[in-house]
């Protein structure tokens, strides 16, 4: 079995609530749960969906073919029926919406009558579809009241019964008047852990030890700021809301100066004003973390939507010569364990590490049987007290053989620490001399680099040994082309490279991807962007030239069936 | 305790003459007057001549970026409250590429101390005009003249409601370093915009030119009473009033934070033993 849901409708109109409750529904049912969303940057009105996939296999992408659309707009009708598959429907009410379908697709649901009926409350509604989605899959209502009860728990009893009267009314009414509803999902066994990219970067932040988070609100990023402020006192973080994003940067900085772990997210016209934050970054050698949450550009482009168009941008942004490393996680598994990853590196080479996310992957969610936090690494890197009081001399930027000086905590000792956006010396003063210049940028570059590019890790490969067809990918693309490489390796040779670790680009010393490659007769790059940023920087890299490139560009991600299609239009030809 | 000769630091790069020496002179007088030890205090910086500041004494030290002193200032302050942080600018550096986190900071009236070398014009970049700059001055870039009205970074901040508000003057030592001293036992956020000569690119207003105007703002002058610092902060011309215009006691931006009303962040152990009960939230 694998059904796919959809809830359209204005913004405002709860079809987020919706979908959340039903993607809990599932997970805690026992299904594996794949939602996305696609919403306007507006705050009411418009028409945004949210898309639920479960199934008893494991999902990671979006399904063009609906079994169940709710449809909360006429929009939704218009835009959906078309998508609906051999046993779909579309719930919808016919006095909210004024107007009737006579097709037996078509289930005309009262969700305002029955939630004023059962409820007391118009505003219910929602919990009456909710309710109708459950009875048309034949599930047991248990799980959901008990998902009511957590919900309305701080609103008292009887918003809980009220709710729970709605639902069952919902319920009811799906049972009895779906004559065509063929559908079943019967629970499996225990509950799934069903979380978004932006959370697993928030968890993964606390997880990490990250104290501070400085950042101006800016989707798809602003997500991760709520997370870790919903989290200020259980973990003792502060959250601070900067004026700009020059100043989120520089506040993010002073306090990683000052000895904590920081972090600051944003888009790319954030990541625009700070990039002399990055160049500072460098200079000082300031360990930091920066989310580069990408949605399409250029300027305010579709803010709201999805795309995978900074890649080159993060890569050479910034000015003059240093190390960074970019990490692009493909799952929110892999955000959280990179997140962790991000904050190692960064104070360990005390660096900048970027995590490149976009709108697709930060908004979906995924179910998963849990993380393993005995996988987490956490060293503190810093000199601190007793330890730092007890040396006889102290330079913050002293020469070592790995370019990497002491990084103390100004305060804990009666040394001072002294650092610089001017090229300095050893104690952090300014200078202007020739051979402190040349070797200090020794040490930035060319000490830290060779350490660094051993701590990333190969891309991952996924499908038949000695494919004749291997898709390339990075970043958020990891699900729709491992669930396509599942679809088409029925019949064909196919695999996939899928990049997590971008930047510097993975070696071929552990696992020779590019064997792989050359060995294949079709290699395709699939990114979410017009120009093909990463066969370009693989090219630039390696030398290597793919075969073609699958590029997608609306502000939309790729879906299952429609990049098979894709696909398949090259490897037909095989 | 600390002595002057704890706070040597390298040879100032500045022009012979310059108002930045007798700033940077009186501030480590103030500081081992006020038994400060170099390590328990950091100074942020930008960009400019007196960006410089903090290489020619002996403390901890971020030397940013144009204009970006405030923000790191304010995330180090964040991270260890306990750490005395002070932010040394430029009129140009403060007033100029960094206005938009002046005016934030005295919102959050965190507790930061900063001292604006205020010259009225650009030296490290040879003779602009800053937005201190008398209207109608003329330099190489405004060779018509400066068209745009003169920023009172007095007003400006008595207007925000700044907790601590004060000028001094580069040649008036003993008065600048009371000042100091007043500002760094402040809690909350303090300005003190301090007139200091150029020189080299500045020609009208010479030690001279301030020497003719200044004045000490009376012993009775209240400044809690902010109407009345706002018509003191309005005097410039024929006179010009040094001291503190305006004080008050908001409470500071830190004292608001929870978080850290224990121990500073600094001092607060990595702890991930909640680490799986939160991660059952998403069950």
């Amino acid at each position: 079995m694998d059904y796919t849901i959809k809830i359209g409708g204005e913004a405002g109109q709860g079809i987020q609530t919706i979908g959340y409750t039903l993607g809990l529904v599932f997970s805690r049912t026992g299904y594996h749960v794949f939602t996305h969303q696609d919403y306007e940057s507006r705050v009411r009105g418009g028409h945004n969906f949210f898309q639920i996939r479960f199934a008893d296999h494991t999902v990671m992408a979006s399904k063009d073919n609906v079994d169940i659309v709710v449809a909360l707009d006429r929009e939704s009708i218009i835009n959906y029926e078309k998508e609906l598959s051999v046993v779909g429907q579309i719930i919808y009410d016919s006095a909210s919406l004024k107007q009737q379908h006579e097709s037996p697709q078509f289930l005309d649901i009262p969700f305002v009558q029955l939630a004023v009926e059962h409820g007391g409350n118009k505003i219910m509604a929602n919990t009456v579809a909710v309710g109708a989605v459950m009875g048309m899959m034949g599930m047991d209502l248990d799980v959901l009241i008990a998902i009511l009860k957590d919900t309305f728990k701080k609103k008292g009893e009887e918003v809980i019964k009220n709710n729970k009267a709605a639902a069952l009314a919902g319920y009811d009414y799906a049972v009895k008047e779906c004559i065509k509803c063929s559908f079943n999902a019967a629970p499996l066994s225990k509950s799934k852990m069903l979380i978004s990219g932006n959370d697993a970067i928030g968890i993964g932040a606390l997880a990490s030890g990250c104290k501070f988070y400085s950042a101006y609100p800016m989707t798809p990023s602003t997500g991760i700021m709520n997370y870790i402020a919903g989290k200020e006192a259980d973990y003792g973080v502060i959250v601070e809301q900067a004026e700009d994003e020059i100043a989120a940067i520089n506040m993010a900085l002073g306090a990683s100066f000052g000895g904590v772990r920081a972090m600051t997210g944003t888009s790319g016209g954030g990541f625009a004003l700070m990039v002399e934050g990055l160049s500072l970054a460098a200079m000082t050698e300031t360990p930091l973390v920066i989310v580069l949450g990408q949605r399409p550009g250029p300027a305010t482009g579709l803010p709201t939507r999805t795309e995978q168009g900074d890649l080159q941008f993060a890569l050479y942004t910034a000015h003059g010569e240093f190390p960074r490393v970019i990490l692009a996680p493909g799952t929110p598994e892999q955000a959280f364990y990179l997140t962790n990853k991000a904050f190692d590196l960064a104070e360990k080479y005390q660096i900048t590490v970027i995590i490149l996310t976009d709108q697709y992957i930060v908004d979906s969610q995924w179910t998963f049987d849990g993380f393993d936090t005995g996988k987490l690494l956490y060293t503190d890197y810093r000199l601190r007290g007793d330890v730092f009081k007890k040396l006889s001399a102290y330079k913050r930027h002293a020469f070592t053989d790995n370019g990497v000086s002491p990084l103390a905590v100004p305060g804990d000792a009666l040394h001072v620490v002294v650092t610089d956006s001017d090229e300095h010396d050893e104690e952090g003063h300014l200078i202007e001399d020739a051979a402190t210049r040349t070797t200090m940028t020794e040490k930035r570059v060319f000490r830290k680099l060779p350490n660094i590019i051993k701590e990333i890790a190969s891309p991952l490969f996924y499908g038949k040994s000695e494919p004749e067809t291997v898709l390339v990918g990075w970043g958020s693309t990891y699900g729709v082309m491992k669930e396509a490489v599942d679809l088409l390796s029925r019949e064909q040779k196919i695999a996939m490279l899928h990049f997590s670790e971008l930047y510097p680009f993975p070696s071929t010393a552990t696992f020779d991807y590019l064997h792989v490659l050359k060995n294949a007769k079709l290699t395709l790059c699939i990114e979410n962007n017009a120009t093909g940023q990463f066969a370009r920087l693989m090219r630039a890299e390696t030398g290597f030239e793919f075969t073609s490139r699958i590029n997608r560009y609306d502000g939309r991600p790729f879906t299952l069936e429609s990049l098979a299609g894709e696909i398949y239009v090259y490897t037909g030809r095989l | 305790m600390s002595t002057l000769e704890d706070y040597k630091g390298r040879t100032p790069a500045w022009c012979p003459g310059c108002g930045n020496f007798s700033i940077l002179k009186t501030f480590k007088e103030a500081a081992v007057e006020l038994g400060m030890e170099p390590h328990q205090f950091t100074i942020v910086s930008g960009i400019g001549q007196a960006a410089k500041f903090p290489h020619y004494l002996k403390c901890n030290t971020f030397n940013g970026l144009h204009g970006r002193s405030l923000p790191v200032a304010t995330g180090l302050k964040l991270a260890n409250h306990e750490m005395t942080v002070v932010a040394v600018a430029g009129d140009g550096d403060c007033y100029g590429e960094g206005g938009n986190h002046l005016l934030h900071a005295i919102r959050r009236n965190i507790g930061i101390k900063l001292f604006v070398h205020d010259n009225q014009i650009y030296g490290l970049t040879k003779g602009q005009a800053s937005p201190t700059s008398t209207e109608g001055i003329r330099t190489k870039n405004q060779p018509l003249g400066v068209f745009s009205e003169q920023f009172n970074p007095m007003t400006f901040a008595i207007a925000l409601d700044c907790s601590f508000v004060a000028r001094g003057f580069a040649g008036d030592g003993e008065h600048l370093k009371g000042l100091i001293k007043e500002a760094m036992a402040h809690k909350g956020f303090s300005l003190v915009d301090i007139l200091q000569p150029c020189v080299t690119f500045n020609k009208l207003n010479t030690y001279e030119w301030y020497q003719q105007r200044i004045y000490h703002l009376e012993p009775d002058y209240n400044p809690e009473d902010r109407t009345e610092a706002f018509r003191r902060s309005l005097e410039w011309g024929d006179r010009i009033p040094l001291g503190i215009f305006f004080r008050n006691n908001r409470t500071a931006y830190e004292e608001r934070i929870s978080v850290i009303e224990a121990n500073p962040l600094v001092k607060q152990l990595f702890d991930i033993s909640k680490i799986e009960s939160t991660l059952k939230e998403f069950y």
